[in-house]
């Protein structure tokens, strides 16, 4: 009898640690941070906040600052989609081609993560200097303009955003093809499926999961990021990241900085939802 | 060594294929250190020729070469040397998508993302060949999975999966197809009726079917043409009741079905036939059933060519014999597998059809092995013990146990 009741009350324990660590750290900051989306806007730091129920904290912050939110998701986009063409390839060659390689190139994909993300930005600023070899070659090329940077651009942002959640993209792409059973792609082939054909037929079709986990594993962290524009772009280059940075430590604008970070979750669960929805539908039609 | 066969829609000329880089050529004379070896040759100098709208079987133990033949045919292996014709046009360096030929999978390799239908028109799609839903659908139908258009592989059984796969390979007429053990994932009684249906389907479509197997019994119940292979090699290639009743290997001789071998050797010609000497006895075979003429041989009979009777007057007149007693018995309602130990050392394996006439002899009992000399025949070769590794399925201990001891006999002899 206790041995039954004990077996039922076993799946509660097991996420208890893990259910207190969210409410704890999560689910109570969370909370705040909407109340705190609600105090008077007058308040300050200083003379502390009162719970006025401001909803009108949302629409001045997106009044003030819906052109960095935009900014945000164009530029996460492009870099998932870059993420994408790059990521996919790589992890292909990783999962099928490799043979004996395999391990080493794959700790290649995750040995930056060992090195701090701000030097991995700082690299990049390096690399992409007026003085730089690149910048060097692109004007020999005419790419550039003699006076022409890569530095303070989008360009210079949207790679680094890309460079840094790549290997989030190759990952898990990586992990579905592997799993990939390769006598699939030996059928297509013998059913006249070429090259292209296999690979739109069967191997996309077949490895979704892991593309959809990678496009948000980039897309997500990618909206929220303020470190590649404040290290490599200007203010014209700020994404949502800096203003909600900006907002909670320079002008201590408790208000707006929490109406934004609401704002920036809710929009990112809405496109995520709607994305997990299409991608769901197409994998099984 | 292989038979005559009329000029087929397939052929393979001198087909090779080595893994590794270290792959040597392993002459004739050395085959079976190929197989026991470093296994690089996995293919060795194949020369085939498959008649058109005929049902082949290739057939040999696992590791034999028979699944890297098929896959070398389909375009999915890439043949170290020679070549691959198709209807006389050479399609060795065809990649596999441009081959009109088609496979079914030992594991189906059904396309868990697409439905029974999707599967079935997946070579029909990318072809661009119109109608493609009535083909999928006389497809389906051919194989008896009409209504099952719009389900997932997955959720189907092991057989109804296996008639996806043949549909899926079959809707593309393709000019031959290949079918690589596509039965050996189901169990025995549904495995009995796909070869029916195979056959039926075969029959229908009349389109060349190479069907690839270890079952010996499959590919006699369907092939009308059956090559045995081993070590990479075609041991011996024709109709299946003559691969059984004239073996040309001691291989083959065990490998489809059993038989004793007894090693002896020539001591020359009587009329129309050879004449052996083996464990001190004298033994004949006739002429047309001996592969070599040459001394030494191995002679063989077949274990359910041999009858047991109790003393030697009782052995009809012209039939051979070797007297000893019954050492194990094996009961298995359509026969009895005895194992009789001669008094020259010899043990042999005899099957007694249960026709409810002849008496169940108890074991220990003193019998007389007594055979025709038409059923025996005579192949070239000492090692009695070839293939005796391999468990076709017919034989219980007792087949195992009567070449173990025809082996233990050499061991005394040399």
């Amino acid at each position: 009898m206790t041995g039954v009741r004990r077996r039922r009350l076993l799946p509660y324990l097991l996420i208890l640690p893990g259910g207190l660590w969210l409410v704890v750290f999560f689910g109570v900051p969370a909370i705040q941070l909407g109340a705190t989306s609600l105090y008077d806007p007058a308040g300050s730091l200083a003379d502390g906040y009162a719970m006025t129920w401001s909803f009108g904290n949302y629409p001045d912050a997106l009044a003030g600052y819906w052109p960095h939110l935009g900014r945000s998701f164009g530029y996460a986009a492009l870099a998932t989609a870059l993420a994408l063409l790059l990521g996919y390839p790589l992890a292909y060659v990783l999962a099928l081609r490799a043979g004996r390689w395999q391990n080493l190139l794959l700790v290649c994909v995750v040995a930056p993560m060992f090195t701090s993300f701000l030097v991995r930005t700082l690299a990049w600023k390096a690399i992409l200097s007026d003085g730089g070899a690149l910048v060097g070659l692109l004007r020999d090329l005419h790419v550039l303009g003699p006076d022409g940077r890569l530095l303070a651009s989008p360009v210079a942002v949207v790679t680094s955003l890309t460079y840094c959640y790549l290997p989030f993209m190759v990952l898990p792409i990586y992990a579905s093809l592997q799993r990939l059973d390769r006598r699939l792609l030996a059928a297509a082939q013998d059913l006249y499926a070429g090259p292209s054909q296999v690979l739109r037929r069967v191997m996309l079709p077949l490895s979704m999961p892991g593309v959809v986990a990678g496009t948000l594993l980039t897309f997500i962290p990618a909206s929220g990021d303020y470190i590649s524009a404040e290290l490599l772009g200007t203010p014209k280059e700020y994404m949502i990241g800096n203003v909600i940075d900006s907002a909670f430590l320079v002008r201590l604008d408790y208000p707006q900085g929490a109406a934004l970070s609401v704002l920036l979750l809710g929009a990112i669960l809405a496109m995520v939802v709607g994305y997990v929805r299409r991608a769901g539908a197409e994998e099984v039609g | 060594m292989a038979s005559e066969e009329p000029a087929g829609q397939l052929r393979l000329v001198d087909l090779t294929k080595r893994f590794g880089p270290t792959g040597r050529r392993f002459g004739p004379t050395s085959r079976r250190s190929a197989s026991s070896g470093s296994g690089v040759t996995a293919v060795d100098g194949l020369d085939l020729s498959v008649p058109a709208g005929s049902f082949f079987a290739l057939l040999g133990p696992s590791g034999c070469g028979k699944t890297t033949t098929l896959r070398m045919v389909a375009g999915l292996e890439e043949p170290t040397s020679g070549r691959v014709l198709l209807g006389g046009e050479d399609i060795t360096g065809l990649r596999p998508y441009r081959r009109p030929v088609n496979t079914v999978f030992q594991s189906y390799a059904l396309f868990p993302h697409l439905d029974v239908f999707e599967n079935v028109a997946f070579g029909l799609r990318r072809r661009g060949v119109p109608d493609v839903a009535g083909q999928v659908r006389r497809m389906l139908a051919l194989v008896q999975l009409d209504g099952y258009d719009r389900q997932r592989p997955t959720r189907l059984s092991g057989g109804q999966q296996q008639r996806v796969a043949l549909a899926r390979a079959l809707v593309n007429r393709p000019r031959v197809l290949l079918l690589d053990e596509p039965l050996g994932a189901l169990d025995l009684a549904l495995r009995r009726r796909m070869q029916l249906e195979l056959q039926r389907i075969q029959t229908e479509v009349g389109i060349t079917f190479v069907h690839v197997t270890h079952d010996q019994e499959e590919a006699m119940t369907l092939a009308d043409t059956v090559a045995v292979m081993n070590a990479g090699r075609i041991e011996q290639l024709g109709p299946p009741a003559e691969l059984y009743e004239f073996p040309a290997t001691a291989f083959v001789a065990n490998f489809l079905g059993r038989s004793n071998l007894l090693a002896g050797t020539v001591r020359g010609r009587g009329g129309d036939d050879v004449l052996v000497e083996a464990y001190g006895r004298r033994f004949s075979v006739p002429v047309a059933r001996s592969r070599t003429l040459g001394a030494p041989v191995l002679l063989g009979v077949r274990p359910e060519k041999v009858r047991l009777v109790g003393a030697v007057e009782q052995v009809p007149d012209g039939h051979q014999w070797l007297d000893g007693t019954v050492g194990d018995a094996v009961y298995l309602g359509v026969s009895t597998q005895y194992l009789v130990r001669t008094g020259q050392g010899v043990e042999l394996s005899v099957f007694a059809a249960a026709d409810g006439e002849a008496p169940r002899i108890p074991v220990g009992s003193a019998v007389v092995a007594h055979w025709h000399p038409r059923h025996a025949f005579l192949l070239a070769g000492t090692d009695t013990d070839t293939g005796t590794g391999i468990d076709t399925g017919t034989g219980t201990g007792i087949g195992g146990a009567a070449s173990a001891g025809a082996g233990s006999v050499e061991a005394t002899r040399s």
